[in-house]
């Protein structure tokens, strides 16, 4: 196995998600089995090879700091599920 | 009369225009046939019937009042899910996003309804795009027009499934790994993606930002070239769409493939590869050598690394942009949590399918410390040696083709378990993407079963022209037009 279920536990928690003891499982075998079809990728030789993290590195243009009108605060909240007085709500944040 | 339900969009055009038929006719007629066949084949997430209607009535009052009428007017179409509609549903086929609606139009959105465009519907697709058969939409699953068992292929199912079924003349659909050729191939349809940057990602909703793409499905060729004439171009409100000027792609269609030089990358046509695709693509080729085009073998030698690198880039990007549903300024937000960091969890938890989940946490990994060099770095050296194959490739050639998929459309629920499976299928699509290229899905063929068959024709970055032109060529060589699925009239 290319990860081990302490592996997905921890990988889990990073990425805010929550798993049972099963698809803990599930995940740790799914995920092994992609890590080693993709671990075919060592065969290269890339120490001299230049990342490519976009194609269009010529674009990135800004656009004028010209002012535009903005969302407005309706705009902004129309789709919060829970609200008040014109900010979003959420659950105590600090214990 | 025409019969709106097979009209290309210029016959659709002409008929407002010439006033034989007004836009709110063909609505209806568009409307009457999404009610007869989309109970069976499940394209559309919501049909947008009453708005519809009022947009191709603004349209007959414009002609009415002899105002300009846009190169689309009166002429319906079908939107993938994932871009945003002002002021109706955009679900992306995710329960975290099941209630969301957008206060603004993607820029491809504003550019049809500018041109005149009625947006009749929002279609079905994989959860945030991540599918190769609108399986993983949390809602439904789209059935495939020429045979209801198997899938439409993914994740813009639904806007092929939409246009194959004679629902809509054209739609627009996404592609971030083959989302747009593969079900375009395994529909019957043409479907193009474009150049990364010819087409503006403004309010498409992020899977993987270095790739993703928007692009048209039409009934004809013309009909992929009108469409992209209208959504492509520079958007201030996309840093990455690209300053090139638009050429005039209508303009240079029937000017034949004579003289060009095409390239058929061996990698594509590997020993294994199904018998009837391999035999629908080289007809394909054989055509194009008999319209005067030369073709020659080329090598992509890093082809076999597509997958294994699309599936670290592709997945890291998603990791990073799928952290904004947490529950808090829109979409699912999950009941009863104490504390704000069970918020998200149980949020997240919720509202994502185990396709996307799974992606999340193989994006999460390759990121983690420890893991960045050895997956994302590499996987992000080895996409430039994909990107300088074709490089060289098109030093001597000037379009590629290939099998648009290895095989037709498969039966629906044979690979939602076995996920590297699924993957394989997009193994001719996602180098596209990973060098940033145009490429384009036309029919070709059937198989015995009645399955259509696609080729892929791939240009140098915003050779979209070339793509076209060839595209419409062998369009008028193969006679698929004529082929419809069998569904009832």
């Amino acid at each position: 196995m290319a990860i081990s279920t302490k592996d997905v536990r921890h990988i889990a928690g990073l990425a805010n998600l929550e798993f049972g003891e099963a698809e803990i499982e599930r995940f740790t075998r799914q995920l092994s089995a992609i890590l080693d079809y993709v671990a075919q990728l060592e065969r290269l030789k890339t120490d001299a090879i230049e990342p490519t993290s976009h194609v269009n590195a010529a674009a990135h243009a800004l656009r004028d700091d010209a002012l535009r009108p903005p969302a407005t605060h309706e705009q902004a909240l129309a789709n919060a599920p829970e609200t008040d007085r014109g900010y979003f709500k959420v659950p105590k944040v600090i214990g | 009369m025409t019969d709106p339900s097979r009209a290309t969009i210029a016959e659709l055009r002409d008929l407002v225009v010439s006033g034989r038929m007004s836009a709110s006719e063909i609505c209806k007629a568009h409307l009457g046939r999404t009610r007869a066949v989309d109970d069976r084949v499940k394209a559309y997430r919501s049909v947008l019937e009453r708005q519809a209607l009022a947009e191709a009535d603004a349209v007959d009052r414009a002609r009415r009042e002899s105002r300009p009428l846009g190169p689309l007017a009166g002429v319906p179409i079908a939107v993938k899910d994932v871009l945003c509609t002002q002021g109706t549903p955009t679900t992306c086929g995710s329960r975290i996003l099941e209630n969301f609606v957008p206060y603004y139009d993607a820029t491809c959105v504003a550019r049809l309804r500018e041109a005149g465009a009625v947006i009749i519907g929002k279609t079905n697709m994989d959860e945030f795009a991540m599918g190769s058969s609108t399986e993983n939409s949390a809602f439904e699953v789209t059935r495939n027009p020429w045979d209801l068992t198997r899938v439409p292929g993914g994740s813009s199912g639904g806007s092929a499934a939409a246009v194959a079924a004679g629902m809509v003349p054209a739609a627009l659909g996404t592609d971030t790994g083959g989302s747009i050729r593969q079900p375009a191939a395994l529909c019957g349809v043409p479907g193009l993606k474009p150049t990364y940057g010819r087409v503006s990602r403004y309010g498409l909703v992020a899977f993987a930002s270095s790739l993703d793409q928007a692009g048209p499905f039409g009934r004809t060729v013309a009909d992929v070239a009108r469409i992209l004439q209208v959504i492509a171009g520079h958007d201030p409100l996309d840093s990455t769409s690209a300053p090139e000027p638009v050429p005039d792609y209508l303009g240079g269609l029937e000017r034949g493939i004579a003289g060009l030089r095409i390239g058929v990358p061996k990698e594509y046509f590997p020993a294994g590869l199904d018998a009837e695709v391999h035999g629908s693509v080289r007809a394909a080729l054989a055509a194009a050598e008999r319209l005067g085009a030369s073709i020659d073998e080329v090598s992509l030698p890093h082809t076999e690394y597509a997958i294994p690198t699309y599936y670290i880039i592709a997945t890291a990007e998603a990791s990073s942009n799928l952290a904004r549903y947490d529950g808090v300024r829109y979409g699912l937000r999950a009941a009863g949590a104490p504390d704000i960091a069970q918020l998200f969890r149980k949020t997240r938890n919720a509202g994502f399918g185990a396709e996307v989940k799974r992606r999340i946490m193989l994006g999460t990994y390759v990121l983690s410390s420890g893991y960045y060099d050895a997956y994302y770095l590499k996987g992000q050296k080895v996409r430039t040696l994909i990107r300088r194959d074709f490089e060289d490739a098109f030093r001597r050639v000037d379009l590629l083709i290939t099998p648009t998929t290895p095989s037709a459309a498969f039966r629906i629920g044979e690979k939602v378990d076995d996920p590297l499976a699924m993957y394989l299928s997009d193994i001719f699509t996602v180098t596209i993407n990973l060098a940033g290229l145009p490429g384009m899905s036309i029919p070709c063929g059937l198989t015995r079963d009645g399955l259509p068959i696609g080729a892929q024709i791939i240009g140098p970055r915003f050779g979209e022209d070339v793509v076209l032109r060839a595209a419409a060529a062998l369009e008028g060589a193969m006679q698929f037009r004529d082929r419809h699925p069998p569904l009832p009239r």
